[in-house]
């Protein structure tokens, strides 16, 4: 600052350092940084390939491919084939299913990242931390199998009993008593899917609380619980938000186990725990056996929906979250 | 010194004493809820739970309160919920192994790992045939997948570890946005890119690209992190040595992590060993055994299970329960690898 | 009692770095007799030990805190005064792998005692951190009275309450018009006010500094010497300090650890200006006058 009032004597520029690598690192950092971008290229591609596909679905059907509830592919009399293809109710059916994985998943998820971060004692939770990262790998077949014959006839039941005390709120009414493969029990199987992210999120926020503040909780004499309500929740929640954003991501692509326990029809419907439902990423392998042509395409063009939904969620998931760990160091 | 004969103590550790009031409250409840089943129409192990659940923290609760006070109440309904909500989150970890290992078992016979279903359909009994081509298919996806993924992985977390470049905090959050990829999206992605524009059909190969793109990240951000934990001051002697950068990473990083960079390795195709989605529109789906990994269809044990649930039967079902026995028994191994030289990293 | 203690001790403040610390302190606490002043709680340790994991950290302490004083506790670093000082108010018992052993009492009572509730021995021992650290999500008046939520102690008057512990920590002035703005925005001198204004309204008999001004700058730091002085006269106090200008202008007795590459120990205690002036113990000495530490 002073150097700027005496004339004549300007900061020195920093130097440019400068280096000639030899040619070993040139290719070394060549390949490494050619390699680095090639995620970049990766995810691009997909963006491309499932657009340009699925350019002629977007083009003929147009903003009805979005709002349109009809899956229809007919052949006349002459031969000529008409589509008229929509996957508005699919649209309807993906959020339905995921707000109720959210809505079950998310709570429990963050009481198992507390009672792991602070309750639980030491070796159980290593155990414990364990068996959530498990949970996280298991196939999604297994859910939809373990789902359809284990937890359907159990849900089915709930579903029940839901209905019978509560089916004057509009959600939970149904047209028809016919409880079975509903989005309420899809939204289970992906609740206890989308747990171990969501937790492992939520820990990793809840053990970045700076500890200064948890000690000045407790020696205002707070409780385990009065510390978590002060201190570790207002830090976390935005992480945990993040953490369910990722989740809904998951929510959004599972294919398999939503497939199996889901009843695909192709109307929307906002009853939860009414047997009929709807999911993009089923519609593609539900539709793909027997589609041909422009069919084919529209799936594809489904792909990229699903694609870029999953996309931006993601993203956003993303960046709440490293900005909330960034905010604890 | 005097000191040798102070006993360093926990006085806030609770003592057996002190536990003497939840054993009562815990056996009570258990006494309690087995009367409550036995007297009213409520039946099932769910519900013991349940109730044992539910009565403990009343009287837990209550005890808490009498004993310590009004503002025992939150804190104790407090952990209540927090425990009850990791019991339901870790009641069905417990319910899918324990079915998959029951119904799996049941199916299980001795042709299961010497043939294929050539000659034999899922609709059959359950003692022809086997998966024997849905193992073989598996593991070359699996190979193929490693083969592509793995230095890619590898060297995207160099380039975010070691380079830095420019970009690399752009890379960071594509990567992570890569993570997030649908599995179906992957399989509609390889459908559409290469079997549909090149000449490679629907194969081992294609179905190994489409697991691939699961695969990178999670190899990524696993070796990123091993590659993190390697000290800066040995790639500072490295290079203060005057070796190029190259040499240093590949004498003194690459081997300091090698058990980090192989757990990467296992994580990733644990991420992928189960994947379903993505095979439908890249494998084909073989009832025999194709050892050509880069023509022709072939199967994988995920479809495989596909195959048996879709067509529903019994015997199909059957099959099905078998084939995800197999598959969780390879991903728990796979699991238990990765953590067993998890753990020997840390140590040293 | 009297009442110009305070100001004797700011203005010997001001002219500290001149004098030698026996003379800061002599001015100090001359008419401060412990016994004397029937306010605040006594506080004893008895033969306390802390262990860290197989590490053994503090030996063999006995110190006796009366009622009404402010007590220094001086030495180099890792020689366990904080250790010793977050035995205190079991604060000791958060880290894995800490023992302990002794007796810490608080009116004559154990505070580890069998089925002691931990929460009201550190509502009656408050504590302030070595960095300030308010709850960020929280207006200034709302961090105050945070402890009186957490601990769900009914106020009769919260507002008069708030006014109270701003007074007392010296910040009433600087925020009462902005009692609803966000913690965060305060300097760091006004923010451990803040935090001990804080550690007020849940009414403790003891308050435990922790290096309070060890992130601070010297004039927040003269500022917070102030309000320790003019707390004083209400509550008893102990101050974990490197800062040996500190420990003479503000505290009445002053103890001096040290670690010999074993566990720490105390070496001596005695009122500030005797150690100052006259340690019996040569290390204190050594210490005192700067020859090592």
């Amino acid at each position: 600052m002073s150097s700027a009032v005496l004339p004549g004597s300007a900061t020195p520029k920093a130097r440019q350092i400068t280096t000639n690598p030899r040619t070993s690192d040139k290719v070394f950092r060549g390949v490494v940084t050619s390699f680095g971008f090639s995620a970049l290229v990766l995810l691009t591609l997909i963006g491309i390939f499932l657009a340009v596909r699925g350019f002629q679905t977007f083009s003929t059907e147009g903003f009805h491919f979005v709002t349109g509830f009809k899956w229809d592919v007919s052949t006349d009399e002459a031969g000529k084939i008409t589509y008229d293809m929509g996957i508005g109710a699919m649209l309807v059916g993906t959020v339905l299913v995921s707000t109720v994985a959210l809505i079950v998943g998310v709570p429990l998820s963050v009481s198992v990242a507390l009672f792991l971060t602070f309750y639980a004692p030491a070796r159980i939770k290593t155990l414990l931390v364990s068996v959530v990262d498990l949970m996280a790998s298991f196939p999604s077949v297994l859910f939809g199998l373990w789902g359809f014959f284990v937890l359907m006839p159990m849900a089915t039941y709930w579903a029940k009993l839901i209905y019978k005390y509560l089916h004057w709120i509009p959600i939970f009414s149904a047209p028809q008593p016919y409880f079975e493969r509903s989005p309420f029990i899809a939204g289970l199987v992906l609740a206890i899917m989308i747990i171990p992210i969501v937790t492992s999120v939520s820990r990793e926020v809840f053990a970045q609380t700076p500890l200064d503040r948890v000690q000045a909780a407790y020696a205002l004499g707070a409780t385990k619980w009065g510390m978590i309500r002060a201190v570790v929740l207002p830090f976390g929640s935005s992480g945990v938000v993040g953490g369910a954003m990722l989740g809904l991501g998951r929510a959004f692509g599972e294919t398999v186990a939503v497939y199996t326990i889901l009843n695909l029809v192709f109307r929307p419907n906002w009853h939860v725990l009414f047997g009929a439902g709807g999911n993009i990423a089923s519609l593609i392998i539900l539709k793909w056996g027997e589609a041909t042509g422009l069919e084919t395409k529209a799936l594809l063009a489904a792909g990229f929906i699903l694609f870029l939904m999953t996309l931006v969620v993601n993203m956003a998931a993303n960046f709440i979250v490293s900005r909330t760990l960034k905010s604890g160091k | 010194m005097s000191t040798t004969e102070v006993k360093p103590l926990r006085p806030w550790a609770i003592t057996p004493k002190q536990m003497i009031p939840s054993a009562l409250i815990f056996s009570g409840s258990f006494f309690i809820t087995l009367l409550v089943l036995a007297f009213t129409p409520l039946k099932g192990k769910l519900a013991f739970v349940v109730f044992f659940f539910l009565f403990s923290s009343l009287a837990n609760t209550i005890y808490s309160v009498r004993k310590r006070g009004r503002k025992a109440l939150g804190e104790t309904v407090a952990a209540s919920l927090i425990f009850g909500g990791s019991l339901i989150v870790f009641l069905p970890v417990f319910s899918i192994l324990f079915t998959t290992v029951r119904k799996g078992v049941a199916g299980l016979h001795l042709t299961l790992f010497s043939q294929s279903m050539a000659n034999a359909s899922f609709l059959d009994p359950v003692g022809k045939g086997g998966l024997l081509h849905a193992l073989i298919g598996t593991l070359y996806l699996i190979l193929i997948a490693m083969i592509i993924s793995v230095p890619m992985g590898i060297m995207t977390a160099l380039y975010l570890t070691e380079i830095k470049g420019p970009g690399s905090r752009f890379i960071q959050f594509i990567v992570q946005a890569m993570s997030g990829v649908p599995s179906v999206v992957a399989g509609l992605f390889i459908f559409s890119a290469i079997i549909l524009t090149t000449p490679i059909k629907a194969s081992a190969l294609a179905g190994a690209f489409a697991l691939a793109i699961l695969m990178i990240p999670t190899v990524t951000r696993t070796s990123q992190e091993v590659l993190l934990l390697v000290p800066s001051d040995l790639r500072e002697a490295g290079l203060a040595m005057g070796a190029t950068q190259w040499r240093t990473v590949a004498t003194i990083v690459v081997p300091a992590a090698r058990n980090g960079l192989i757990t990467a390795t296992i994580l990733g195709v644990a991420r992928i060993a189960g994947e379903t989605a993505p095979l439908i529109f890249t494998l084909g789906g073989a009832d025999k055994i194709n050892l050509n990994p880069f023509k022709d269809y072939n199967s994988a044990l995920p479809f495989y299970v596909w195959k048996g649930l879709s067509l529903g039967t019994p015997e199909s079902i059957a099959r099905a329960w078998s084939g995800i026995l197999v598959l969780i028994v390879l991903v728990l191994s796979l699991f238990i690898a990765a953590r067993t030289l998890g753990t020997q990293k840390m140590k040293k | 009692m009297s009442t110009d203690s305070s100001s004797a001790a700011s203005s010997a403040s001001n002219g500290a770095a001149s004098k030698s610390l026996a003379d800061v302190s002599a001015n100090r606490a001359s008419h401060r007799t412990p016994g004397n002043n029937p306010i605040g709680s006594g506080l004893e340790a008895r033969g306390v030990h802390a262990w860290f994991s197989k590490h053994h950290a503090l030996s063999n302490v006995s110190l006796d805190f009366a009622a009404g004083t402010v007590t220094a506790l001086i030495g180099p670093s890792g020689c366990g005064k904080s250790t010793f000082i977050r035995t205190l108010n079991r604060m000791h018992e958060f880290i894995p792998g800490a023992a302990m052993a002794g007796e810490v009492l608080l009116d004559g009572k154990d505070v580890y005692a069998d089925g002691i509730d931990v929460t009201k021995i550190r509502l009656q021992i408050g504590m302030v951190f070595q960095k300030p650290n308010p709850f960020p999500s929280m207006t200034i008046g709302e961090n105050v009275l945070s402890g009186l939520k957490l601990a769900q102690i009914k106020a009769e008057n919260k507002d008069d309450l708030l006014e109270e512990c701003l007074v007392r920590s010296g910040l009433w002035n600087e925020v009462k018009d902005r009692l609803d703005a966000h913690a965060g925005g305060l300097s760091g001198g006004q923010q451990q006010r803040l935090c001990i204004a804080r550690a007020l309204a849940v009414k403790p008999k003891v308050l435990l500094m922790d290096e309070p001004c060890s992130a601070l700058d010297p004039g927040s730091t003269l500022r917070i010497e102030d309000t320790i002085v003019e707390l004083a006269k209400s509550i008893t106090i102990v101050i974990v300090t490197h800062n040996m200008q500190q420990a003479a202008r503000v505290s009445d007795y002053t103890a001096f650890f040290l670690s010999d590459g074993g566990p720490g120990q105390m070496i001596e205690v005695g009122p500030t200006n005797e150690i100052f002036s006259r340690p019996s113990d040569q290390r204190t000495e050594n210490y005192v006058s700067g020859r090592f530490g």
